[in-house]
């Protein structure tokens, strides 16, 4: 019986503790982004936005949620049910888990596996399966475009991030997500990569089918997209797996390029501040910056997106891999970061 | 010991079960849903057997690239399976004769450890020691020493796929007319900055 | 432009950068909007709103059930039936306004020769169902008494110009 405690109780306890110290504070940022993202382009606009539910509007986003809650959830006649029901669960479920493998702090992560940038990678390319889904189970043909637009969209600009990936690889020379931020020690790789930094950035933005790369949900054209069927919870589920994903491509971009927890002056007054803190500051800017370009930029023509994913990112990416390889290896980089 | 194997037990029941899902759902894009299903409780196996590498690298290469575009067509289709069924009994011999052959060709793979027992060594001896170094390294080792000539001949066999998929399918055709978005931004008479004093016209 | 300095543009998202720092400048920018439901607009004197039956200053109420609001209303929202009161004046017994029709044309204000139908400046009277927007004799008085400094001041603003 002590051994049952020892071995499988208090490991799975410890365990399930440690995953809702991480998904509740993460559902806390998602309400809380939608609210952001809605105050800042408000703010661009020279409007006000969400101000009267609560202080400043800061329970919004709590009312947004129970009126979805409450919302009857509709299931169309000629929809494939389980598929239907499945799509939002899968795409909500997959921008959770793949918060197992980011630290965000020095050791503070739930599972400090090898291949985490990979790990990372493959949840990022699966996300595609619950757009998919259910722009095909809709039954309708704005949700099925919606659908097919995102897959393309998705697939074709996951290939430029995955090279710029390895080429940080390369430079670090571990798959570990916590050596390639323990890498950073001296300076971060937006600096010496910055190039690939700002296509890294860019490749996110489409791939969480961001503004100006919303192709997938043009409102114009598409109604809404992959979604236009959905409603009540499912519709939510959706909505914040959109929004837990930028988070989590944010956060993609701070450990990778940002230096992830580190202080960036490794001086007194950096170090006071505790490295989650630093870490949460860091996928915040990100945030902005999506945010930012949201209110910015007017939508790519679908054309011109594929154009920019495979005729531009791609052969740069590329290119980074082979310049960055060559370097790395000509000036024995990768000890030098160890 | 007891979670690894109900661990490995999940895993390989589901990925069984979604393989014969596959074959047998009458949707065919539930048959794709299956198969990406069977591929990720693979990747879970791989997980189990300690090679996380290639666990990920399935999940990625099949799951996120391949089962998409397989989805993309399948999706698109729109076939009457009924009908393509209805022929099913008339290469029934076909299809067994040629299950049969692969059931052989499996057989003699496997029997060919017990007919030449220094086979499983051979190709196991150059892997060092799991505790070591990681698999990622440890297959990266593999690869780009013993293998290397049929990694670049895998290589080049891709390359020369994907060069003559764009072989055929890239046409110029005569009259098309093609946006060229660097001249497009470059051109300057197109807009006229102008002061123009309050209450006249140009 | 020469071939350099347009590359360098092209490379460097000279416009990309320019849009961005724009919008940038208005982030920092003070809010040209109101705080609406704390701060409102003006309204003009003509303004059309909800609608109200007014009365006289010793309570009795304007409306003599001529019709002619029932007559010219394009909408048909309004339903007016009548019959002499125990005084031997003329009197509506039911003043019905259906709201989700009235195109709010202020027409009824118009044709109203005792000003008692009149259009007032509230325009928050939304509703979570239909019916509470099918507004009797009795809600139209009540209006009218909640809002009658208002009406009377607008009446006299506009009394120039009708």
């Amino acid at each position: 019986m002590a051994e049952f405690w020892t071995g499988y109780a208090w490991p799975a306890i410890w365990i399930g503790l440690q995953v809702v110290a991480i998904i509740i504070p993460l559902l806390l940022c998602v309400a809380y982004l939608v609210y952001a993202e809605r105050k800042v382009i408000a703010a661009i606009h020279l409007r006000r936005g969400p101000n009267v539910v609560g202080p400043y509007g800061l329970l919004q986003p709590i009312a947004d949620g129970l009126k979805l809650f409450f919302k009857e959830t509709v299931i169309p006649t000629g929809a494939n049910r389980g598929v239907f029901i499945i799509a939002p669960v899968l795409t909500f479920t997959l921008a959770l888990i793949a918060w197992a493998v980011i630290p965000v702090g020095d050791g503070l992560v739930i599972a400090d596996i090898n291949v985490g940038i990979l790990y990372l990678f493959a949840i990022s390319s699966l996300g595609v399966y619950g757009i998919l889904m259910a722009g095909w189970a809709s039954n309708s043909k704005y949700a099925f475009l919606g659908g097919l637009r995102s897959a393309a969209q998705m697939v074709s600009y996951e290939v430029s991030m995955g090279f710029i990936i390895i080429s940080v690889l390369l430079v670090v020379g571990s798959l570990n997500l916590s050596d390639i931020v323990n890498a950073q020690r001296h300076v971060w790789f937006v600096i010496p990569l910055f190039p690939m930094a700002v296509i890294f950035f860019v490749s996110t933005l489409a791939e969480t089918n961001r503004h100006p790369f919303d192709l997938p949900e043009a409102e114009a054209e598409l109604v809404s997209g992959y979604n236009v069927e959905y409603s009540s919870m499912a519709f939510a589920l959706f909505f914040l797996g959109e929004y837990a994903n930028m988070i989590l491509m944010s956060a993609m971009t701070t450990i990778l390029f940002l230096g992830g927890w580190l202080p960036p002056f490794n001086v007194a007054p950096f170090t006071w501040i505790p490295g989650p803190i630093w870490f949460a500051a860091k996928i915040a800017f990100c945030l902005f910056i999506f945010l930012w370009v949201r209110a910015t930029f007017p939508r790519y023509r679908y054309d011109q997106l594929m154009r920019l994913g495979w005729k531009v990112f791609l052969p740069i990416s590329l290119a980074a891999v082979v310049i960055v390889g060559g370097v790395v290896l000509a000036f024995d980089i990768q000890s030098l970061v160890k | 010991m007891i979670i690894q194997s109900l661990a490995f037990y999940l895993f390989s029941i589901v990925t069984v079960a979604s393989a014969v899902m596959v074959i047998s759902a009458r949707n065919p894009v539930h048959s794709v849903l299956f198969l990406i299903l069977a591929f990720f409780n693979s990747a879970g196996l791989f997980v189990l057997l300690g090679a996380e590498f290639l666990a990920m690298i399935l999940v990625v290469v099949y799951v996120g690239a391949v089962a998409v575009l397989f989805m993309f067509v399948v999706m698109m289709l729109d076939i009457n399976f009924t009908a393509l069924r209805e022929g099913f009994l008339q290469y029934l011999p076909l299809g067994g004769l040629i299950g049969l052959v692969l059931l052989l060709e499996l057989a003699v793979i496997l029997g060919g450890w017990i007919i030449a027992p220094g086979a499983a060594e051979r190709a196991a001896a150059p892997t060092p020691a799991i505790d070591s170094v990681h698999n990622t390294e440890a297959l990266g080792q593999l690869i780009y020493t013993n293998y290397i000539y049929f990694f670049q001949a895998a290589g080049m066999v891709l390359l020369v796929a994907m060069i003559g998929a764009i072989v055929l399918t890239h046409r110029t055709r005569p009259g098309v007319r093609k946006q060229k978005i660097s001249e497009q931004v470059a051109r300057e008479d197109s807009i006229e900055m102008r002061d123009m004093p309050s209450g006249g016209g140009i | 432009m020469g071939l350099l300095d347009r590359s360098a543009r092209t490379i460097f998202w000279a416009e990309l950068v320019s849009g961005m720092a724009l919008t940038l400048k208005y982030f920092f920018k003070p809010k040209v909007t109101l705080n609406y439901p704390y701060e409102k607009g003006p309204l003009s004197p003509r303004f059309r709103g909800e609608h109200a039956l007014r009365r006289y200053p010793n309570g009795e109420e304007r409306c003599i059930a001529c019709k002619l609001c029932e007559a010219i209303c394009p909408a048909q929202a309004i339903t007016i039936e009548a019959e002499p009161r125990d005084d031997g004046s003329r009197r509506t017994t039911r003043y019905d306004i259906d709201m989700v029709k009235c195109i709010y044309c202020g027409f009824c204000e118009e044709a109203c020769p005792v000003d008692a139908i009149v259009e007032g400046p509230n325009f928050e009277f939304a509703a979570e169902t239909r019916e509470e927007l099918l507004y009797d004799k009795d809600k139209l008085l009540a209006n009218g008494d909640r809002w009658e400094t208002e009406l009377a001041a607008r009446l006299e603003v506009d009394a120039p110009y009708r």
